[in-house]
């Protein structure tokens, strides 16, 4: 098990961590406009003197190498866009926004999504089935962009019970809205996924023995069919589980919550090299960590499965 | 105690398990898959609705905009934001430029669609190309590729989407194959999965055995076995895949003006949404049903195809 | 080139205007118990520190933090800020400002004229790397300013010195007659050096942030919140009203929008009012619709290196068949007017020009256009086609399809829609790679020159490459003509060539507009947009 570890988080995640730092760094590079492009435009010496600030004045090479020296010590660099702050210091302060909201997020759509899924299975194509499978996918067929707006002016304007937006450092009232639009999405899949290896698993020889023994169907469920079917469903928790973390763009905008997603857009909307790089690195080493930490999951949950 | 022990849980009646019988059932008859699989998706009531509803959204975005008298693209200042009416034959109202949304629907249905369809083909094509061949090389280029997916699927998807925008233009056709082009990871997976069992099935060694190239195993005999589960995957992409590019119209990166589609239109009506509540209403009601229809086709099909999810 | 007549040692010491400054409550009213404020800001600035201000994002919040030499009122006019007085010398050529004895940082310690001399030479140097570099010396004309952003003198030799700690000395390149206009510039605060020099980069973070305005930094949470609190120290604190005000940096306009409607919002950022929630807020809100004309134009601009953009005739077909009055009154509908002109009508010391074009029916402007189209030679089977840039905003594609279908409706034009997000799209422009494209010009101070400059064929951001050099002669003429009439004149026959040589199609002129509470009070009709906290109460509700 530590030899598994090991091998996926230091021998694995390190290098393709690597390429993907170093792919990132090039490809922004080429995108069209500069960090420092405005409207009215400076002058070139001006421009010069930003340039030799922020080390854009060396071969790229040479920045390249110059920012894989810093990021060793730990130092994702100055913020292009944000001139009082560093990266470290951004990035430091908007994760617990997108984590706490991430989290309460997750926690629902887990339990909601399996719930649902469940139900739909034991009642496969009833109307059950439909009307359940059909609330669970609202989440799959309409846009955030226009679910948090809708949910906004009804709960926040038409019956006046939350707000419409702010974070206040997180307080119950304001993490609702955004919580109940960013956790539809990840219901609908897991409720998805859920439902099919359910019907699955039913199907299979062991709980068909198990009915004819005459045990209740609660029983079968809870010490049989749950844990199998939940199978596929974990080893997509892990990717959700940074998505839902780390993408919750149209969510953190709309509702004007101080967190990754936003950090991110206005990055990449900016040009603000050092602030997507570092992005980059932190989700794509989220992604690596979460995937590693399934695949430990499974084995526990599986013991037929051998790190 | 009002606790049920054990016991009294024992004895309670079996409820209908219909997922069970229909099961139970089907191990007792032998058919073919295909004809199985027929069968059985015709027994999904919802699946087959969808069918119908979706045909028909698609005959309506194609034909439907005749009869309009209005042009997409013609603005009208005097008749800007106004609710659906009859008299002036704005069916659906019109937007903040008195623009016809009855016609700019069906046109961005139009768009959608396709963006949907030949994005998920994309996809599709090169997830099923890129799985099988990781899968049946297997060893030291599975490994390489496997990890090649990993760094992609950390790389954020909506950077590398406003890189490849801005990079190339803003064509049409471009839209499709950015989303197409980033949408393939979770298809190439999958086929991986399938090609490593299929692998040691005894059909593909007997190929092997006789001679057949690698590639030629690779397109002859795991490209046709995997169709099955392809197809449904395909079938649940295309409604994603419409969904991506409205959130590509939110960023303000998706198709230009004057051409629209439903997440265009979507991202105009939700700003609009207490204004002018049909402008999101009835662009809202074609896409939510189109996206039902093609949910439960897909899930439909797994049902009927293939009830695995990895 | 003219020279002004040296004159010696006029003093012409500055009445003081009675302008309203700080919150002026007429007496009976109503005050609400608690004087706190939320405020949009439109999107996070990029600082805090004034110097490096790169917008209006970021200079209206040091507007309310700080306090230069002079200050706007409420309707804008330049009153008195740190300095109390302030006299010109050598005929305009040197100005001497004297500081009031009681302006102090929120520390305690009292503001002097070293402070401004090391905020302007900071501000100037290119180590700080300011984006406004440039704007002493080209647009205040301050000695050594631009030689100083060029690295041609250090940044010491900058024509400000003080005199002691309460007397300043601003010598120009030049007299500039306008100089006390420039200097309410956002990015013109002086700044706290010891603070700085103590802290660097990192002297704008709350608690280490010393101001000497109405107001003081007490929070700030990047992408959500700016907080400020009432500063005791402010030496027109007695006058201030409001206690704390929060900034709120939101993007998303409807988003904004909802916030406000919801009461989490008092007042919209500039600009805040949603153009798709335009008619509803007619139909509900309509006294909360605030606006006021703006000094600042809506365009688009030409290419003169892309053919056929070279050709006058295809330019004026296109400005004359905007149907500038549909796009201003009907299409935006916040206040704004059509615009004939670059310079907006209401700018000081500025005589709009009446073009003759400009009094014919848009009828005759259109069959005009179509005889220039042809004359031109484009006809049905060789059709006039273009694309047109705009970045990615709500507003600018409604005008940019709008005026797709008023150039089709003139003949054999078609036009490609092309937007593209901000960054992109400044690149595009400045590289010179458009046809036609979407320009905006807001005043950086009230003066016809800061609009006009735009099309000196040496101005950085002159990306359509327009090139008179009579046009250049008059505007070099204006900056040294220190007679007001004179200037205005000039200004004129500026904008009368810019109506020959068509460089660009004035489309409207900007309007300030904001959604504001009923119950919040005691702001003018400034025209650069400024709403400062200071001046505003908030009645009983």
């Amino acid at each position: 098990m530590l030899k598994f570890i090991f091998r996926r988080l230091v021998l694995e995640a390190l290098p393709t961590l690597l390429v993907l730092v170093t792919v990132t760094f090039f490809l922004i590079r080429l995108a069209p406009g500069g960090p420092f492009s405005t409207e009215a435009a400076m002058p070139p010496e001006v421009m010069a003197a930003v340039a030799a600030k922020y080390r854009l004045d060396q071969p790229v090479w040479q920045q390249y190498l110059g920012y894989l020296a810093d990021l060793a010590r730990g130092d994702f660099g100055p913020s292009f866009k944000y001139k009082d702050f560093t990266v470290n210091d951004l990035v430091w302060a908007a994760a617990p926004a997108s984590f706490r909201l991430g989290l309460f997020a997750f926690v629902i759509a887990v339990i909601v999504g399996v719930a649902a899924g469940v139900t739909a299975a034991l009642r496969q194509n009833t109307w059950i089935d439909y009307s359940v499978m059909g609330v669970a996918m609202i989440g799959v067929v309409l846009p955030n962009f226009v679910l948090a707006p809708a949910l906004a002016l009804v709960f926040a304007i038409w019956l006046k019970w939350l707000p419409a937006g702010g974070w206040e450092g997180g307080k119950l009232m304001y993490v609702v809205l955004p919580v109940a639009v960013l956790c539809q999405h990840y219901i609908s899949v897991i409720a998805r996924i859920t439902r099919g290896s359910m019907i699955e698993v039913l199907g299979s020889p062991y709980i068909r023995t198990a009915r004819a023994k005459g045990l209740p169907t609660g029983y079968i469920l809870r010490r049989h069919a749950l844990k199998p079917a939940l199978l596929p469903v974990i080893s997509y928790l892990g990717p959700a589980f940074v998505g839902i973390i780390t993408g919750s763009v149209v969510v953190e905008s709309f509702f004007g919550i101080p967190g990754i997603g936003q950090l991110f857009v206005n990055g990449a909307l900016n040009r603000d090299y050092p602030m997507v790089l570092g992005l980059t690195i932190l989700i794509g080493a989220l992604t690596i960590f979460f995937n590693a930490v399934v695949d430990i999951l499974y084995g526990v949950i599986d013991p037929r499965i051998r790190l | 105690m009002n606790t049920p022990t054990t016991a009294a849980r024992l004895m309670r009646p079996l409820p209908p398990l219909p997922g069970l019988d229909e099961a139970l059932a089907q191990s007792i008859q032998g058919r073919s898959l295909w004809a199985d699989a027929r069968r059985r998706f015709l027994k999904n009531r919802a699946a087959l609705a969808s069918l119908v509803i979706l045909g028909l959204i698609v005959l309506l975005c194609a034909f439907a905009a005749l009869p309009s008298p209005h042009a997409f693209d013609d603005p009208d200042f005097e008749n800007m934001h106004i609710a659906p009416e009859l008299a002036t034959a704005h069916w659906f109202g019109t937007d903040s430029l008195g623009r016809d949304l009855y016609v700019r629907t069906l046109l961005g249905g139009r768009i959608s669609l396709m963006v949907g369809a030949l994005g998920a083909l994309v996809a599709v094509l090169i997830g099923t190309l890129y799985g099988a061949t990781a899968g049946f090389l297997g060893g030291k280029t599975d490994s390489v590729m496997m990890r090649f997916l990993e760094i992609l699927a950390s790389f954020p998807v909506m950077f590398l989407v406003i890189l490849l925008m801005t990079f190339f233009g803003r064509e049409l056709w471009l839209i499709f194959l950015a989303i197409g082009a980033v949408s393939w990871l979770d298809m190439a997976r999958i086929v991986r999965g399938q090609t490593l069992s299929l692998k040691r099935k005894e059909f593909v060694e007997a190929a092997r055995v006789c001679g057949v190239s690698r590639w030629g195993i690779i397109t002859r005999h795991i490209v046709p076995n995997v169709l099955g589960i392809v197809a449904v995957y395909a079938t649940l992409l295309v409604p994603s895949m419409i969904l991506f590019e409205s959130f590509l119209s939110y960023l303000g990166l998706g198709v230009q003006e004057p051409m629209t589609s439903w997440g265009a239109l979507l991202e105009q009506g939700a700003k609009a949404i207490e204004a002018a509540p049909w402008e999101l209403a009835f662009p809202a009601g074609f896409l939510v049903t189109t996206l039902f229809c093609f949910n439960f086709i897909g899930d439909g099909l797994r049902d009927a195809l293939d009830p695995k999810e990895r | 080139m003219r020279m002004p007549q040296r004159l010696a040692l006029i003093t012409a010491a500055v009445a003081c205007l009675p302008g309203v400054f700080a919150a002026e409550v007429p007496p009976g009213t109503q005050l609400h118990p608690v004087q706190e404020i939320v405020r949009g800001n439109g999107t996070e600035p990029a600082t805090l520190d004034p110097n490096k201000a790169e917008g209006r994002p970021e200079s209206s919040l040091a507007l309310e933090m700080f306090e230069g030499l002079v200050s706007p009122d409420i309707n804008g006019n330049v009153v008195p800020g740190v300095a109390e007085k302030w006299e010109s010398l050598e005929g305009g050529r040197a100005w001497r400002f004297t500081l009031r004895s009681n302006a102090r940082w929120s520390d305690g310690s009292p503001v002097t004229a070293h402070d401004f001399e090391y905020a302007f030479k900071r501000m100037v140097d290119p180590k700080t790397a300011s984006q406004y570099a440039w704007y002493l010396g080209k647009a205040s004309n301050v000695k050594n300013g631009t030689a100083i952003v060029e690295g041609k003198v250090p940044p010491s030799e900058l024509g400000v010195k003080a005199l002691d700690d309460r007397h300043l000395l601003i010598t120009l390149e030049q007299p500039v007659a306008y100089l006390v206009a420039t200097l309410a510039h956002g990015s013109l605060m002086p700044v706290p050096r010891k603070v700085i020099e103590k802290y660097g980069d990192r002297w704008t973070e709350p608690g280490k942030m010393v101001s000497n305005g109405a107001y003081k930094l007490a929070e700030r949470v990047v992408n959500e919140r700016i907080v400020m609190v009432r500063n005791p120290m402010y030496w027109n604190n007695a006058k201030t009203v409001i206690d704390k005000v929060t900034f709120l940096p939101i993007v998303n306009q409807s988003a904004e929008y909802q916030r406000y409607r919801a009461n989490g919002l008092d007042m919209t950022a500039d600009g805040g009012v949603p153009p798709e929630q335009l008619k509803q807020i007619r139909r509900e809100i309509p006294s909360e619709l605030v606006t006021w004309p703006q000094l600042g134009t809506y365009f688009y601009a030409f290419n003169f290196r892309k053919k056929p953009f070279d050709d006058v005739r295809v330019r004026k077909a296109l400005s004359l068949a905007l149907q500038r009055e549909v796009i201003a009154e009907k299409l935006v509908g916040t206040g704004e007017t059509p615009a004939y002109s670059l310079t907006p009508p209401n700018a000081a010391g500025y005589v709009p020009v009446v073009h003759e074009w400009q009094r014919w029916t848009q009828a005759q402007r259109e069959n005009e256009a179509r005889r220039l189209l042809a004359e031109a030679g484009f006809t049905k089977t060789r059709p006039l086609r273009f694309e047109l840039l705009y970045n990615t905003n709500e507003n600018h594609k409604k005008i940019a399809l709008a005026a797709a279908w008023m150039w089709r409706r003139i003949g054999p034009v078609e036009v490609v829609l092309v937007n593209q997000e901000w960054k992109s799209f400044l690149d595009s422009r400045a590289r010179g790679e458009f046809e036609v494209c979407r320009y905006s010009w807001v005043a950086d101070y009230n003066e016809p020159s800061t609009m006009l400059d735009l099309f000196h064929s040496k101005h950085g951001s002159n990306d359509s490459k327009y090139n008179n050099p009579r046009y250049d002669a008059i505007m070099e003429q204006a900056k040294v003509t220190s007679d007001a009439n004179d200037r205005a004149r000039l200004y004129q026959d500026a904008e009368r060539i810019l109506a020959q040589d068509f460089p660009l199609a004035n489309v409207y002129h900007y309007s300030v507009r904001r959604l504001i509470k009923p119950w919040v009070k005691g702001y003018g009709r400034d025209p650069e947009g400024r709403i400062l906290t200071r001046d505003l109460y908030i009645l009983a509700h």
